[in-house]
């Protein structure tokens, strides 16, 4: 056991922790029994608190690396939960497999993939990474050991899906992959002028591409409100030979100051658009670059200087989505903060996976914001818009929403709690359920 | 490549039979904790070795290393590399006060390496090829006063080696002493990690190449060799009042 100072992917939250590290799967759970709870930890890429304990345990899952079983006839893999989804697909990818769902970093646990139900760029179509665990093995601090699927401890497997480490440890996981024809996508990009245009491209396209989802410009205003660029892309066979992105750059330190200011945005932004050009532009790339554009840069994090920085991500339900997206917007531009990185999604029907799960069908808005005053008061202002349209924030992108908006955005966290492992909790969950009892 | 592994679920020995299991190779693993071993096992098979296999045996018992061997060697149907990688780290302070615990030391990471090393030795050299690594450490170079007792086991284990390597190099036989740095392994989890540590798989990278060019002594990584070489330069007069 040892003293540890530990931050999240935000670096905006940090504290001290006492952690631990299970050499095994067989070992028993991994309790710390001087820390008031504990709390399983991956990679740490979750943005706030939700993968914090501070002042508190962490037990590091990530040395539970090993695969377990793979059958390359039907794509069935089970692995223990400190693999990461980089190793996966470093070993199906060359037998004709994938993840059928993957988040825009490879660089997670399986365990953290599961424990946040990840999402993504074809939430639409397949769902969210929870879909495809047809196993998993639970371990609680009362020393139980719970095999959970959708047949067997359905109740364990439906709170430990989405249930961000509170229900115990992930052990394993028996997770069901996709057959794809190479390490291709067909990618096609072109420009929107404005938000209505976004909603239209996005029903246009749904049926015929697999993952689809837009940049946008933040700072747009007006008639422009809401322009950006459109992806879709489909997997392909190749005849070209597409190199997979090799090794990453990494950015060096975090600066006393963040590179995202008023100014880099509105260039940034601009360029960002204009490249973009009227013509619809294909492209044949690897499925790495694709995905994961953002793992090429080590630390990217760092790009917001050392007080860090916050992400909101919130989905609305489809039925008010123009509105309410159009709300949002009309907020963040007018505050002429935000980021390179503001992504517009459409998420699909399919039913939540777990209590907690994030995405519901509609539309998911995910932009960062460089830690400091300011953000907090636009913050509260796009809380507003998001109660009021009957949406949510993602708890894994999450340091600061206010308790009553959790409860209001997931009405099952009562039934989580009472599920919850009587020796986990993160600050996050503290935070978002005081003053109810 | 048939690879004998023993100590087969320390951290750096899974990393160097996960890159070997790439190449396809087959293996036999001895660990001593059996179920940990078939775990390693199903996971080098995923990972694409050819087979694998497992024995529960505790390395201190050296009656068992003979009949081990046999098996291994009879399961593989010859062994072309062995990796000897068992070892632990005591706590130092208790060996300082306690002789029984400084003797267990030594003879886990020393004695039960050479007594492998042997049978090993004898088994190549009747076949007139093969690769013997172990792992040895940058501790065995010279004795500080923070881990001498793993220092001298591992000292023990450098020099054997050398002699060793002499004897069996016109039997076509290599021997390989690997000398890790500090590595971020479960044995050095209480530890506190500085710049000059290394992580598992950039070790394990270091010894798959010294595998493939039959090196001798290799330092991973390769910044030790000449730390080491300052280090085992300083007159002991000096060395004596040294904090490290």
């Amino acid at each position: 056991m040892r003293t540890e100072d530990i931050t999240s992917w935000g670096n905006a939250i940090r504290g001290k922790h006492l952690t631990v590290a299970p050499r095994s799967r067989f070992e028993a759970f991994p309790d710390i029994p001087s820390a008031g709870s504990v709390l399983p930890f991956g990679q740490g890429r979750s943005y706030g608190d939700s993968c914090l304990n501070i002042g508190g345990g962490l037990v590091f899952a990530r040395q539970l690396d090993q695969f377990i079983e793979f059958d390359a006839q039907t794509g069935v893999l089970k692995c223990e939960a400190g693999v990461l989804l980089s190793e996966i697909l470093k070993l199906v990818m060359p037998r004709g497999w994938f993840l059928p769902v993957v988040p825009g970093t490879q660089h997670i646990t399986v365990g953290g993939a599961i424990a946040n139900d990840v999402h993504g760029k074809n939430h639409h179509r397949a769902g969210t990474f929870g879909r495809y665990v047809r196993q998993l093995e639970l371990l609680r601090s009362t020393g139980e050991r719970l095999c959970c699927s959708r047949e067997s401890n359905a109740k364990w497997f439906e709170a430990t899906v989405g249930g961000l480490g509170l229900t115990g440890l992930i052990v394993w996981a028996q997770l069901q992959l996709r057959p794809i024809p190479g390490p291709c996508v067909h990618v096609e990009s072109l420009r929107f002028a404005h938000l209505d245009a976004f909603f239209d491209l996005t029903e246009e396209c749904a049926d015929d591409y697999e993952y689809t989802v837009a940049w946008i410009d933040c700072l747009a205003r007006g008639k422009r409100l809401g322009r950006g660029v459109f992806q879709r892309a489909n997997h392909c066979v190749s005849n070209e030979l597409v190199a997979c992105p090799r090794g990453a750059v990494t950015f060096p330190l975090s600066l006393p100051f963040s590179l995202v200011n008023p100014l880099s945005l509105r260039i940034f932004n601009a360029l960002q658009y204009h490249r973009a050009g009227d013509a619809v532009r294909k492209a044949v790339e690897h499925v790495e670059s694709f995905f994961f554009p953002l793992d090429r840069i080590a630390h990217w994090n760092r790009l917001y200087g050392r007080k860090g920085f916050h992400q909101y991500q919130c989905v609305v339900p489809m039925a008010v989505a123009r509105e309410a997206i159009h709300a949002l917007l009309e907020i963040i531009s007018r505050e002429g903060t935000g980021s390179f990185l503001a992504v517009l999604k459409q998420c699909g029907p399919a039913s939540p996976c777990g209590l907690l799960s994030f995405p519901m069908h509609g539309v998911t808005l995910a932009l960062d914001f460089p830690s400091g005053e300011g953000p907090s008061r636009l913050f509260t202002r796009l809380d507003e818009v998001v109660s009021q349209a009957g949406g949510r924030l993602y708890p894994a992108k999450d340091s600061r929403m206010p308790a009553h908006l959790f409860q209001a955005g997931y009405p099952r966290w009562r039934e989580l709690s009472a599920l919850r492992d009587p020796r986990c909790e993160s600050t996050f969950w503290r935070r978002v359920t005081q003053g109810a009892s | 490549m048939k690879v004998l592994v023993i100590g087969a679920t320390s951290t750096i020995a899974k990393a160097v039979a996960r890159l070997l299991a790439q190449r396809g190779d087959c293996f036999y693993l001895v660990a001593r904790n059996g179920a940990r071993a078939q775990a390693v096992a199903d996971d080098l098979v995923v990972r694409g070795a050819d087979g694998a296999y497992f024995e529960q045996m505790d390395a201190n018992d050296i009656a068992a290393h003979e009949p081990m061997l046999k098996r291994a060697a009879e399961t593989l149907g010859g062994i072309d590399t062995v990796i000897i990688a068992h070892g632990s780290l005591g706590d130092q302070h208790v060996c300082e006060q306690c002789v029984q615990a400084m003797m267990n030391e030594i003879a886990t990471n020393g004695l039960s390496v050479v007594a492998l090393a042997t049978l090993v030795g004898s088994y190549m050299a009747e076949r007139g090829s093969g690769t013997l690594v172990v792992l040895s450490s940058v501790a065995g170079d010279r004795g500080r006063q923070s881990n001498y007792v793993y220092g001298s086991a591992k000292a023990l284990v450098t020099t054997f080696l050398s002699g060793l390597r002499q004897r069996l190099h016109r039997r076509g036989v290599c021997v390989i002493t690997v000398k890790p740095g500090p590595v971020d392994t479960p044995m050095t989890a209480g530890m506190e990690k500085g710049l000059l540590w290394s992580d598992p798989p950039r070790v394990a990278a270091g010894i798959v190449r010294a595998i493939d060019r039959r090196a001798g002594v290799v330092y991973v990584p390769g910044y030790w060799r000449p730390i080491m070489a300052v280090i085992r330069s300083i007159p002991e007069r000096a060395f004596q009042r040294l904090a490290l």
